[in-house]
């Protein structure tokens, strides 16, 4: 059934390509993405064993990260209709195709127990993303295009190097192919040091171009700044979550031969220095799609921050992958309605939006609030925890760093933010006929919701998946898991805590 | 022995590549590149194992023929025949280019390798193309030759993984070429938007947007 999870987007995306009706086309999205979520929760209600020669199969690390990016498609196909027919004069079916395709290939790395195939899945990841960048067809939506293109396909290329640089420490230490993560994992002692230690280097180079972590991040400002805020948020939620699983699947590795302290240096190093980074290009930021894109390579600092700290810091990072998708997606989606509603993205023509767009300036606001780390959102749970795990670990300076940093990113952040939401109307300003409609606000609301629920209370469930998942991190061959193809093999466990 | 001469003939290709203005012929080098390195599995006396024969044989059918095609169309639409005004010289990359390559033969000499049959030059060959990839694609200016540049760093990739040659399974060799040529077919269509847009694919122009 989990291969489900993979056919049934790619089906839908082969459908869309055929499909000459636009209405019904678009109405692909919502039911794709409502299926995928259904069926990816019934897939992770059975907890099973995964035999080490599974190629497919889903562990509690993939099944996490593939329900958080799920959720998050749900809520970008939800708004996709709404948004598209406002744009009729721009290419839905390539829209479509691709946006479905990206869930496919979302799932298809969720469930790759093998790096080659996690790489696979990243770059194509990448391609089938790159249409949505060039969605606006101008002469900015081309440069950030072919920047995208250019820096990630560069970035992929190196991380396909770091996971020869690993399976050839594999061979050197006499495990013979296919080397399932499994295996890579139980045989961990034998690995060679150096080639090992290279790999993660360069996996992380990478994986972490495709997050856009400083100072590798430098597409993703134009490529969020001038695509449509449904693709910045899937962008942002979406192709970043999976480059993140994509880098966990190699650090696993790392941790298991037993270097972990060496792959957390360089995570701490590369996480607080995306944030210092994001904070110094927020000052004085006038484009607010630019200043989310900072924004995101300040939380993608975040997650391998936590990462880097390891133990409970580790688990939340993972928890912090949830509430930030959420959280941007509000952010990304209403902006780009603030964007609609002004013709313009930029400060001194986008002042005092809640005037006219109550709603989404609201969401905005309150996106803003959540995403910086104000109680009692999610993104408030994962920092404190964060921050405090990395005090009492002994981790005195770094943990001091962080903190001021997340203050310094709330007070620049509320510069910008504040003139857009409250600020008092700009005489440039231009009358566009976009008003905040049931259908373009819902989806956030929704979002904006699951946020604060994720925050007040992590149900039963949710906490054992995270826990599992978190467990995979410490190199513990992985938990619960659904196979594919041992299903008469399997052993069933329950896994609860 | 054949395989040697092979290998430090993709070396030599190399030092040609940063030598060269015109864009048709960076890209014949590069096929060029990417021929020999699909004989390379052959000459290593591989050729029994019936998979690696078709794995060497798909790479030779997309860097020789699938990919060419698809720069060639690139070129004729966007009539781009010679890289002007590189951001480094030909002389100075011919030279970082010889000092790429003997840092990756000294870099190749400190990493450990598995006792056996390896051609000793495959690291620093597979390293210095690699390093002549990134060369091609921070110093030139027309998006065909960086393009290139990125055929070239995926060859240096490609000759890494000639080191697992025996092991690495058919499903992922199939995936990481197919992403190859589905990667510069969109980068090919992007480069036609882009003199569409510009009336030129000199990426200094797509400079407009930073902060």
């Amino acid at each position: 059934m989990a291969l489900l999870l993979i056919l049934l987007p790619l089906a839908a995306a082969a459908l869309a390509v055929l499909l000459k009706d636009s209405t019904l086309r678009v109405r692909l999205l919502p039911a794709t993405g409502a299926l995928h979520l259904v069926l990816l929760l019934l897939v992770l209600r059975a907890w099973r064993e995964l035999p080490h020669n599974a190629w497919l199969g889903l562990d509690a690390l993939g099944g996490w990260v593939l329900l958080v990016v799920s959720v998050l498609f749900l809520i970008c196909a939800l708004y996709a209709p709404s948004y598209l027919s406002l744009r009729p004069d721009r290419d839905h079916r390539v829209f479509t195709v691709c946006i479905l395709a990206f869930l496919g290939l979302a799932s298809l790395l969720a469930l790759a127990r093998h790096p080659g195939v996690v790489w696979v899945a990243m770059e194509t990841t990448t391609l089938v993303t790159a249409p949505l960048v060039y969605f606006n067809r101008n002469r900015r939506s081309i440069e950030a295009t072919w920047k995208y293109l250019v820096l990630g396909s560069v970035g992929i290329a190196l991380a396909l190097l770091g996971t020869l640089f690993v399976a050839y420490s594999a061979h050197m230490g006499g495990l013979e192919e296919p080397l399932h993560f499994n295996r890579l994992m139980a045989a961990g002692a034998s690995l060679s040091r150096p080639w090992l230690r290279a790999g993660f280097v360069l996996t992380l180079v990478g994986y972490g171009t495709k997050m856009g972590l400083a100072p590798l991040h430098s597409w993703k400002p134009d490529a969020y700044g001038e695509t449509p805020g449904i693709v910045g948020a899937l962008l942002a939620g979406g192709v970043t979550s999976c480059a993140f699983l994509a880098l966990l699947r190699i650090y696993a590795v790392v941790v298991a031969a037993g270097e972990g302290p060496f792959a957390r240096e360089l995570l701490l190093g590369f996480g607080l220095l995306s944030m210092v980074w994001a904070l110094v290009f927020m000052v004085g930021q006038v484009d607010f799609k630019r200043l989310l894109a900072y924004s995101s390579v300040e939380h993608m600092g975040i997650l391998v921050f936590g990462i880097g700290i390891g133990g409970l810091a580790a688990r939340f990072a993972l928890f912090h992958l949830a509430a930030n998708a959420l959280v941007k997606s509000v952010l990304f989606l209403s902006a780009g309605n603030i964007h609609r509603s002004y013709a313009s993205k930029q400060l001194p023509q986008v002042t005092g939006a809640i005037r006219r767009t109550p709603v989404s300036a609201g969401l905005f606001f309150l996106g803003f609030l959540a995403i910086t780390g104000l109680p009692p959102f999610a993104p408030f749970i994962s920092e404190f925890q964060i921050a405090s795990a990395a005090l009492t670990t002994g981790h005195l300076a770094s943990g001091a760093a962080f903190l001021v940093l997340l203050g310094g990113i709330f007070l620049t952040m509320s510069d910008t933010v504040m003139q857009v939401v409250f600020g008092v109307p700009s005489p440039q300003r231009i009358r566009t006929p976009y008003k905040d409609t049931f259908a373009t606000t819902a989806p956030l609301v929704l979002a904006m919701v699951l946020a604060l629920a994720l925050g007040i209370h992590l149900p039963a469930p949710l906490r054992a998946l995270l826990e599992g998942a978190s467990s995979a991190l410490e190199g513990n061959p992985p938990v619960p898991v659904v196979s594919l193809t041992g299903v008469a093999q399997v052993v069933q466990t329950e896994v609860r805590p | 022995m054949f395989t040697d001469f092979l290998i430090a003939l993709t070396m030599l290709t190399n030092f040609t590549l940063v030598a060269t203005s015109r864009v048709n012929k960076a890209i014949q080098l590069a096929v060029f590149q990417g021929i020999l390195l699909g004989l390379i599995p052959i000459a290593m006396g591989l050729g029994k194992h019936l998979h690696i024969l078709l794995v060497a044989a798909a790479a030779i059918a997309v860097k020789g023929w699938l990919i060419p095609f698809l720069l060639r169309r690139a070129v004729t639409q966007a009539h781009i025949y010679r890289e002007v005004d590189p951001y480094v010289g030909y002389t100075v990359s011919l030279l970082l280019c010889a000092a790429g390559t003997g840092l990756s033969l000294m870099l190749a000499h400190s990493l450990p390798l598995k006792p056996g049959s390896t051609p000793t030059f495959l690291v620093p060959a597979a390293l210095a193309t690699l390093f002549t990839g990134f060369l091609l694609l921070v110093s030139r200016r027309k998006a065909l030759t960086q393009v290139v540049g990125y055929l070239v760093l995926e060859n240096g990739i490609y000759l890494f993984g000639l080191l697992l040659v025996e092991d690495m399974p058919v499903l992922v060799e199939t995936g990481i070429l197919l992403d190859l040529f589905v990667g510069v077919f969109v980068m090919g269509i992007v480069i036609n938007h882009i003199h569409v847009a510009f009336d030129s694919t000199d990426t200094s122009y797509l400079a407009e947007l930073k902060d």
